[in-house]
């Protein structure tokens, strides 16, 4: 056991998987020798070197058609998007051509990519450097999307987007990135398509995702003391997604609340709840709650930004609301 | 037979083989028009005729493992490179013996195992795409080339610089061509573009050497299209070849066309510009009987009326295909 920040484990998941395989590169602006803006890939360069550790222009187009088409040729690249806000640049590649072209094709090529990015808010950086776009990249069949919430997550679900045969959407919490947390010694590999379950109760399951995990943690405990016990769901795969894990833990306690960090219409609660609603409706006990940021472009301040993500205090007094009315 | 002085590299064999591939390319496209018509091709069809000596002289120089990147407009590119005229055709119509199945459609014509890496039909968005299977085979030491075709309108696009100057900067094995056939959708691409060559005039911001070719040559598109392929190979990094041509008909389905001038549609269809009758007549010249002629453009007929019935006899896509292949496990399911 050793422990690391999220920021840390970014480069130790990734340094897992190209000490494995050589066909795994990294590629990226200011990745190599500068260790990326937010310093999560620090050592990559030198212990790599320059041919598999590659800095590259400010060309997000470039960057995800470079990841591609080293994908269809046989190797398994990862790719760097700064500021998942820039996924707007570079969208074709990512929903027109990696998503669609095993499934136009027949089959004839495979996308064994990662895109990986640091995503959503807490930072200051307001609305062009702190949006939550994973359900950008859900709803756009062929890709698998994934977020981790701890250390060991990041290497563990980094090993398996690296070693599956389908691209991967690598989002990761920018505000988590000073986070500790405790890894195993050794290899660390995870499974794609499972939640875990973080906290156990028997009142109300919180399904939630990303920087939003530490909180509804929080909150729990705060309900707890309150006399509401929750179960904590860290959804981690949002495609492929643990449906099973969710409509258990719902169906165990009666109530369902999300907690998602992305503005409200379609987030992926949205998708959660109606799943829910679809397949355990008879053992609710009340209407599933999302919980989110509203739906806005994310403000600057810091004020303000601490008002628009959903907070330990919002969470806790929704759920109480709810649970008493 | 003889072999002269115009071609340098390559004999009358050669030369009536790169006869042959642009009568077939020809010949297909027509018969993919007619069947656009009576409704065989539903949906949409981009068609080459006019610019076949460029899909067929740039395949010429290709290395079988090379990579061919082409656009919506691909039928040629992708028999150029040895695919079967049946499963395009087959494709086009939406049938199950179709290139992938139905499940592409003309505008996205793929078969791994000619080296044609597919066909795309985003502007732009396969340049930087050829540029990753370039760096693929940069890094694995394979000296494998990836050639990209694209067209004159596709230069005022993002993409398009990324990727040359992502090529450039990384020396990467990839050849870019491009079709000025002077025409995007249904405006003339100069008057919406900067400079007069499109693709030529840009090459100089990004460190490469302006090409320019008669699109409508074979010989010519073959000649730099070697040059500029062997470079790729001996890792002296990209080209940028602007190749000039025509297209005979519209951009699409059966689009007339008519916002062309007469006057020029009239001399780009003529037999003096018309690749396959200059190559034709050229070939004549150079003493090939007109009887070999005939002898390739009969066994072509025969080609393209026995691929026309065996794509027709083709069932359509069950729905086995439906939910198949959005993952490498074969399914779609993206849920427990
Ligand atoms: C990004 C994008 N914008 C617009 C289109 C619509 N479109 C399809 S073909 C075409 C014209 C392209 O012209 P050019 O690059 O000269 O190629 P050509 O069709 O002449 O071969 C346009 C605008 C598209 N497919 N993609
Ligand atoms: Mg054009």
């Amino acid at each position: 056991m050793a422990e690391l920040t999220y920021r840390e484990a970014i480069a130790r998941g990734i340094a897992q998987e190209m000490r494995r395989d050589e066909s795994v590169l990294f590629l990226g602006e200011d990745v190599g020798a500068a260790g990326g803006v937010f310093k999560g890939t620090v050592g990559l360069f030198e212990e790599f070197g320059p041919v598999r550790v590659r800095d590259t222009p400010i060309s997000e187009q470039a960057i995800l058609g470079a990841a591609m088409g080293a994908a269809m040729t046989g190797l398994r690249p990862i790719a760097e998007i700064m500021f998942a806000d820039f996924f707007a640049v570079c969208w074709d590649i990512v929903a027109n051509e990696i998503a669609k072209s095993r499934y136009m094709t027949n089959g004839q090529m495979s996308f064994p990519l990662v895109i990986r990015s640091g995503n959503g808010g807490g930072l200051r950086f307001g609305a062009q450097h702190s949006q939550s776009v994973e359900n950008w990249a859900m709803m756009i069949p062929g890709l698998k999307v994934v977020v981790p919430s701890n250390p060991r997550d990041v290497i563990g679900l980094m090993a398996a987007a690296v070693r599956d045969d389908d691209p991967v959407v690598f989002l990761e919490s920018k505000a988590l990135y000073p986070t500790k947390g405790e890894v195993p010694d050794g290899e660390v590999v995870d499974a794609l398509g499972t939640a875990t379950v973080l906290r156990q109760g028997s009142h109300a399951t919180i399904a939630t995702l990303g920087l939003m995990v530490p909180r509804a943690l929080a909150a729990a405990e705060e309900l707890a003391a309150g006399g509401i016990d929750c179960t904590v769901v860290d959804v981690r795969s949002l495609i492929p997604l643990d449906t099973q894990t969710i409509l258990r833990e719902t169906s165990a306690t009666g109530r369902l609340f999300t907690v998602e960090e992305n503005p409200r219409v379609l987030g992926w609660g949205a998708e959660v709840a109606s799943i829910v609603a679809e397949e355990a409706f008879y053992d609710l006990d009340g209407p599933v709650v999302r919980i989110t940021t509203p739906h806005i472009p994310l403000p600057a301040a810091d004020t303000l930004e601490d008002m628009a993500l959903p907070s330990v205090e919002r969470i806790v007094t929704t759920i109480h609301k709810a649970m008493n009315s | 037979m003889t072999t002269t002085e115009a071609s340098p590299v390559h004999d009358v064999d050669f030369k009536l083989e790169l006869y042959r591939s642009q009568v077939a390319l020809r010949r297909f496209e027509t018969r993919a028009y007619d069947l656009f018509l009576e409704n065989y091709v539903k949906g949409t069809s981009h068609l080459s005729i006019g610019q076949e000596a460029i899909a067929a002289g740039v395949a010429a120089a290709m290395r079988p493992d090379d990579w061919t990147f082409a656009t919506y407009r691909g039928h040629a590119h992708t028999l150029a490179r040895g695919v079967a005229m049946t499963p395009v055709f087959a494709e086009l119509m939406g049938r199950a013996n179709g290139l992938m199945a139905g499940k592409g459609g003309s505008m996205h014509l793929t078969s791994v195992e000619h080296g044609v890496m597919g066909s795309y039909a985003i502007i732009g968005a396969h340049l930087p795409i050829a540029c990753g299977a370039a760096w693929s085979a940069q890094y694995r030491g394979t000296d494998q080339v990836a050639v990209v075709f694209f067209g004159d309108g596709t230069v005022n696009i993002g993409a398009f610089h990324e990727a040359l100057n992502f090529a450039a900067i990384w020396k990467l094995p990839v050849v870019f061509v491009c079709e000025n056939n002077l025409y995007m959708e249904y405006t003339r691409t100069s008057e919406v573009t900067a400079v007069a060559h499109p693709a030529a005039d840009r090459a100089a911001a990004y460190g490469l050497e302006p090409i320019l070719v008669d699109g409508n040559d074979a010989d010519a598109v073959y000649a730099v299209a070697r040059t500029a392929i062997e470079r790729a190979r001996a890792g002296e990094g990209p080209s940028l070849i602007e190749a000039e041509t025509y297209r005979h008909g519209g951009h699409s389905r059966a689009d007339p066309g008519k916002y062309r001038p007469d006057e020029e549609v009239a001399l780009w269809t003529s037999a003096e510009r018309d690749p396959v009758s200059r190559y034709r007549a050229r070939l004549l010249e150079l003493g090939v009987e007109e009887a070999t002629l005939a002898r390739i453009e009969a066994d072509v007929e025969v080609e393209v009326d026995a691929a026309t019935e065996a794509a027709k006899a083709g069932a359509a896509p069950g729905e086995d295909l439906l939910m198949k292949d959005v993952w490498a496990n074969g399914g779609a399911e993206w849920r427990n």
